[in-house]
């Protein structure tokens, strides 16, 4: 069987490069859709958790299991417009729009202090103390004008993170 | 196979740094001072992620790549369907029969000579090496196996091992209707492993158990004592682990390397032309695979016996393993790939992501000192 799938039409096609704002062209949604079909293992409709921890190089990635929060049980819509941030069409905008998001998985808008350290956690691990985190944390915050007790907003993000080397993007294989 | 379990960390140690061949870390090695925004940026993990999502060379090494569609037009669908008719509707009967007469035979020949030859162990054993081989030539001949053998026959010579990459079960079918290997095995359920138990044992094979942690040392001595025994068949290892779709190769592992032998590299390379021999044990069973096989009009491979390798002073077995990898890549034509085929049932160790944990925070520890 290997990768057969069910073929997208024309329709399916722009509806879903409508949905992620133009930001992936035909061919590259048609690939991420072959993409997904093997993922999608048993070809329900969406991927589970354990499909997308099968990839290694995904497993191996620190922020997995935030990421997998985001991921987990998406169709291939969602899927388009989870990646949708990573095309070299995306504005500043919309990828630190993602990077917020990875903050703040509980969807309320705001990141704690609590939340940043949770994710320095994950991509520090055990090589720094959770004492030597937080000292960092507030230090920094601290010179950049931020409170400890103050969570950071969209904006405050975007201020933060909004300079020229931030480079977020991947290149999808077309064949 | 859903439930996938974490490694032990014992896998991590069998393979060379796979960073060397990962794409170098986007963390950025910087001296400046240390500011909120470094601290905050995720982008380089968040895009290591998103790259893994979108396309990841383990993904590929087991994709089925289904064949080209030439039957989509007015004049090539009817003849296609007149294919399908005779290939369901002669060939298939056909060679069923082929099967069925040599399973008759080869049962019948088999436990009369266990009964007949009980005392007479070296004419039994010779006898029960000839209708193995026998009996694969009738398998190959139920799939109109057309397989071009390239190179030396092998000898039957105390101390080496052969070694192959490994596309499916049939590889060893393939291999052992020209020589009595003696096959280093996955326990398999069903007829195959009541096959395994019966028959194979005679000719010498040696079962393992992938999920038993026990079962590598137990694996591991009775290969050396085979290995040393003059009248044994000689071992047949597939040190991939796993079944592969044939353009790649994954890691070998190291137990084939380090018993004192010369290794013996064997390639195959199957022809897709009417089928692809690939049995992507995920989607189907053993025998539907082999129902497939024997549908389509042909299974066409090459097989190539290559120059005896010697572990070289100053080799490591696992540098040993990957020069030998190597060599049966280039002659078959797939690309190698640095992952651990046992990762198809398991998950990676912590080890690598402790290691990019470390990088990170030594770099945030080093830039805080940088006033």
């Amino acid at each position: 069987m290997g990768s057969t799938y069910s073929m997208l039409t024309q329709y399916d096609i722009e509806e879903v490069q409508e949905y992620c704002n133009n930001l992936f062209s035909q061919q590259e949604i048609v690939s991420l859709y072959e993409r997904f079909c093997q993922l999608d293992r048993n070809s329900k409709g969406f991927i589970s958790s354990d499909e997308i921890l099968s990839v290694p190089e995904f497993a191996m990635n620190p922020l997995s299991h935030r990421l997998l929060k985001m991921v987990d049980g998406l169709n291939f819509k969602d899927f388009v417009a989870f990646l949708s941030a990573f095309s070299s069409k995306a504005n500043i905008r919309q990828k630190i729009e993602l990077i917020f998001k990875v903050y703040d998985l509980d969807g309320n808008g705001k990141v704690t202090f609590s939340d940043v350290l949770e994710v320095l956690r994950d991509l520090t691990g055990s090589f720094m103390s959770e004492e030597q985190r937080e000292e960092v944390l507030s230090h920094l915050l601290k010179e950049a004008g931020y409170a400890k007790t103050s969570s950071l907003l969209l904006d405050d993000f975007i201020k933060i993170l909004d300079y020229p080397c931030l480079r977020m993007e991947v290149e999808i294989p077309v064949d | 196979m859903s439930q996938l379990n974490s490694s032990s960390s014992e896998m991590d140690l069998d393979r060379p740094n796979i960073e060397e061949y990962l794409p170098p870390d986007s963390i950025k090695e910087s001296n400046e001072k240390l500011r909120l925004r470094d601290l905050l940026d995720v982008s380089p993990a968040l895009t290591e992620a998103a790259g893994a999502i979108i396309d990841d060379s383990f993904t590929r090494c087991f994709k089925s790549n289904p064949p080209e569609r030439w039957n989509w037009n007015i004049y090539l669908f009817p003849l296609w369907c007149f294919g399908v008719v005779i290939r369901y509707g002669i060939l298939f009967p056909l060679r069923v029969m082929v099967l069925i007469i040599g399973w008759i035979i080869f049962l019948s020949s088999f436990f009369s000579v266990q009964f007949l030859l009980k005392g007479h162990d070296k004419w039994k054993k010779k006898i029960e090496r000839y209708l193995v081989e026998l009996m694969c030539s009738f398998f190959v001949a139920s799939w109109t196996g057309v397989v071009k053998y390239h190179g030396p026959r092998p000898s039957m010579r105390p101390k080496q091992v052969f070694v192959a990459n490994h596309t499916s079960m049939i590889d060893f079918i393939i291999l052992e209707q020209m020589t009595p290997f003696a096959v280093i095995m996955q326990k398999h359920p069903g007829w195959v492993g009541l096959l395994q138990s019966t028959v194979l044992e005679s000719v010498g094979c040696i079962w393992f158990n992938r999920s038993e942690a026990k079962d590598r040392e137990i694996v591991a001595r009775k290969l050396r004592e085979h290995v040393q025994g003059v009248d044994n068949n000689p071992v047949l290892i597939f040190p991939e682990g796993t079944c592969v779709n044939n353009h790649y190769t994954v890691m070998f592992k190291k137990g084939a390397f380090e018993l004192g032998c010369t290794v013996c590299p064997i390639a195959i390379k199957y022809n897709k032309i009417f089928v692809d021999a690939f049995w992507n044990s995920r989607k189907q069973s053993f025998t539907k695979h082999l129902l497939r096989l024997m549908t389509s009009w042909a299974v066409v491979c090459d097989v190539w016996y290559l120059e005896p390798q010697n572990q070289r002073p100053g080799e490591t077995s696992i540098e040993f393993a990957e020069r030998v990898r190597e060599i049966i890549s280039v002659r078959a034509g797939l690309k190698m790939v640095p992952w651990d085929g046992y990762l198809k049932y398991s998950r990676p160790g912590p080890k690598h992501t402790e290691r990019k944990q470390q990088i990170f925070a030594e770099s945030v520890l080093k830039r805080l000192e940088e006033k």
